[in-house]
């Protein structure tokens, strides 16, 4: 009887087992299914491409390392996209990160009404979606834009200044623009995070010893925010090397002189207008390398918060 | 009627007067910063053509008027579709594209944090990657894809992209993590099958964090101009039409200002809306080591 009933056990068991299994494969077969396709296959597809020759029309010819070496030897625009975009990222990376991680500090100790007021007002920018193009409007480089009009009525310069065409001037621009952007999800995490904190911790520092608001953030704050931290570096790291939208927006494609082309456009160049599919596939090889090469270094350097 | 005293700061220990006033004139003026495009732009919207190019510039509006909204059907009165086909795509696009991303988010993330199956973790993994590129990347052979599956052209190629966002299955599994495993337990001891678990007891509890995917998606959705996949005009959406408006250059300020308030109603409305939820689910979204 008692081995009767304990084989009942072992069986409802096993077809329990089989019904999540069943539960778990179906429920993840729809996203599964479309990030091996979308995600998964087309940086594979990537890689595989950046080794060829392709144009659409024909088949992929293998060249091997050809696309690489011209890109590195020959291309005297691909040389400054990446210069141009290791500046705005050097500059927008953690100046946007920094910038967030402080003013999420700052409006988090308001009570909570002002502090919902004021994450809108921060947070805004970055939501409405195509809004840089009001700076397009703000920089623009005859007599009716707004900086330029305010600056001859203050009599500082007799004739306008060609911001957005002027090499001088652009990346400083796309830079303070990019940093207008930059307070995004991670801003949100890190409000968030603050929140989230244990108000015993803060009793235990002050009691330990801390003076002020900066030691109570290195050693109470950060420490408990860690998993916050690193995601918004992954946030910023991404935006800051992805910057191509607002360069093409506000600079125009091709920018003068090449002053404020990024690795993005350069691959929307060679991929979209010239169809030489093979070498954009290199250019985007190599950017995929630079994303996720940051991405893991600047997450083991952060692990050490606060140690 | 008793009133509440109006406070800006609560009293804390390490927190002086000055700090706390230097801290929320700081705020104040980088507000200011961030705001004031957008608020330029709103009320640049509402002048009549006269006051736009008044010189020097002025900020706040004179004769307010509605003449620019008005404008925007009469400009695209010659082409091949009304205005109003624009805004109805792009609510379209978003209202699907962010039902179906959440539904698909929700049961990934689901299975990935409270389910067991091989390869979980090399899974997961991948997903955290997937975060660490733009689509920019993929561009190139997305397009190929997209063209070999005959999605050129059709909503699909949006639509389908935005159901298998990375971003989305992310947050939703991190959130997950505070769905205690007991009560399923108890659920299951309790004789309820897996889905019955999953739409009567899981979702509910992950209310904030479907309600930050939806502003998420929707940012990213009402956004979007369709890119290189849409060509035939009755598909476009609102973005496209606020660029082609923008890049007839100076002469239609009034319209762009207007299409860009429009544009940026909808996902600053619901950004109120939801915003102590979204804060709720960005407490979980870290990245553990």
């Amino acid at each position: 009887m008692i081995m009767q009933s304990a084989e009942k056990v072992k069986t409802h068991h096993s077809s329990l087992n089989k019904n999540r299994r069943w539960f778990a494969y179906c429920y993840l077969a729809p996203f599964l299914c479309i990030f091996l396709v979308f995600t998964i296959l087309p940086v594979a597809i990537s890689i595989v491409l950046s080794f060829t020759n392709y144009n659409v029309f024909e088949i992929p010819k293998f060249i091997f390392m050809q696309n690489y070496l011209n890109l590195f030897l020959n291309d005297d625009e691909f040389i400054m996209a990446v210069k141009n975009t290791f500046i705005i990222a050097i500059f927008t990376g953690p100046i946007g990160y920094f910038a967030s991680l402080l003013f999420a500090w700052f409006i988090n100790e308001l009570t909570p009404k002002i502090r919902a007021i004021m994450v809108l007002l921060f947070y805004a920018p970055s939501i409405s979606g195509g809004a840089y193009m009001i700076w397009q409007l703000m920089f623009s480089s005859d007599a009716y834009g707004y900086v330029n009009s305010v600056l001859m009525y203050l009599n500082i310069i007799n004739e306008p200044i060609q911001w957005l065409t002027n090499t001088k001037y652009m990346l400083p621009l796309v830079i303070m623009v990019m940093l207008w952007m930059s307070l995004g999800s991670g801003f949100l995490a890190f409000v968030a995070g603050l929140q989230g904190i244990d108000k015993t911790y803060y009793e235990v520092g002050y009691i330990e010893g801390i003076k002020n608001r900066w030691q109570e953030l290195w050693y109470v704050t950060l420490p408990n925010m860690k998993p916050q931290l690193m995601f918004g570096a992954v946030m910023s790291i991404t935006a800051s090397f992805g910057v191509g939208d607002v360069t093409m927006a506000l600079c125009g494609f091709p920018s003068t002189d090449y002053a404020a082309h990024t690795i993005i456009n350069h691959l929307h160049d060679y991929g979209t207008i010239r169809f030489e599919m093979g070498y954009a596939s290199a250019i985007a090889t190599i950017l995929f390398i630079i994303m996720v090469g940051t991405n893991e270094l600047v997450q083991k350097a952060l692990s050490n918060v606060g140690k | 009627m008793k009133l509440r005293k109006f406070q800006l700061y609560k009293p804390q220990i390490g927190r002086s007067l000055v700090g706390n006033t230097i801290n929320f004139i700081t705020l104040l003026f980088f507000a200011a910063i961030m705001v004031l495009p957008m608020a330029f732009s709103i009320s640049n919207a509402f002048k009549p053509l006269d006051e736009l190019f008044i010189f020097p510039p002025r900020f706040f509006v004179r004769n307010p008027t509605l003449e620019n909204f008005a404008n925007l059907s009469s400009l695209f009165i010659d082409s091949i579709v009304p205005f109003s086909r624009y805004i109805s795509n792009t609510f379209f696009l978003t209202i699907v594209g962010t039902i179906g991303s959440i539904l698909i988010a929700s049961a990934a993330g689901y299975v990935l944090e409270k389910q067991e199956f091989t390869g979980k973790k090399v899974l997961f993994k991948l997903v955290v990657t997937a975060l660490m590129f733009t689509s920019a990347v993929t561009s190139i052979p997305n397009y190929l894809i997209m063209s070999k599956l005959g999605w050129v052209d059709n909503y699909a190629s949006i639509l389908v992209p935005a159901f298998g966002s990375a971003f989305n299955v992310f947050l939703m599994k991190q959130f997950m993590v505070n769905v205690p495993q007991s009560i399923l337990e108890a659920a299951r001891v309790d004789g309820a099958g897996e889905q019955r678990i999953f739409w009567r007891i899981v979702m509910p509890m992950v209310k904030p964090a479907w309600l930050t995917l939806i502003i998420f998606s929707i940012q990213a959705l009402w956004g979007t101009t369709g890119g290189s996949f849409i060509y035939s005009e009755q598909l476009k959406t609102l973005p496209y039409a606020l660029s082609q408006i923008m890049s007839a250059g100076i002469v239609r300020t009034g319209a762009s200002a207007a299409t860009a308030l429009l544009m940026m109603l909808v996902p600053i409305t619901v950004f109120i809306l939801t915003q102590s939820n979204i804060l709720e689910t960005m407490m979980s979204s870290g990245v553990k080591e």
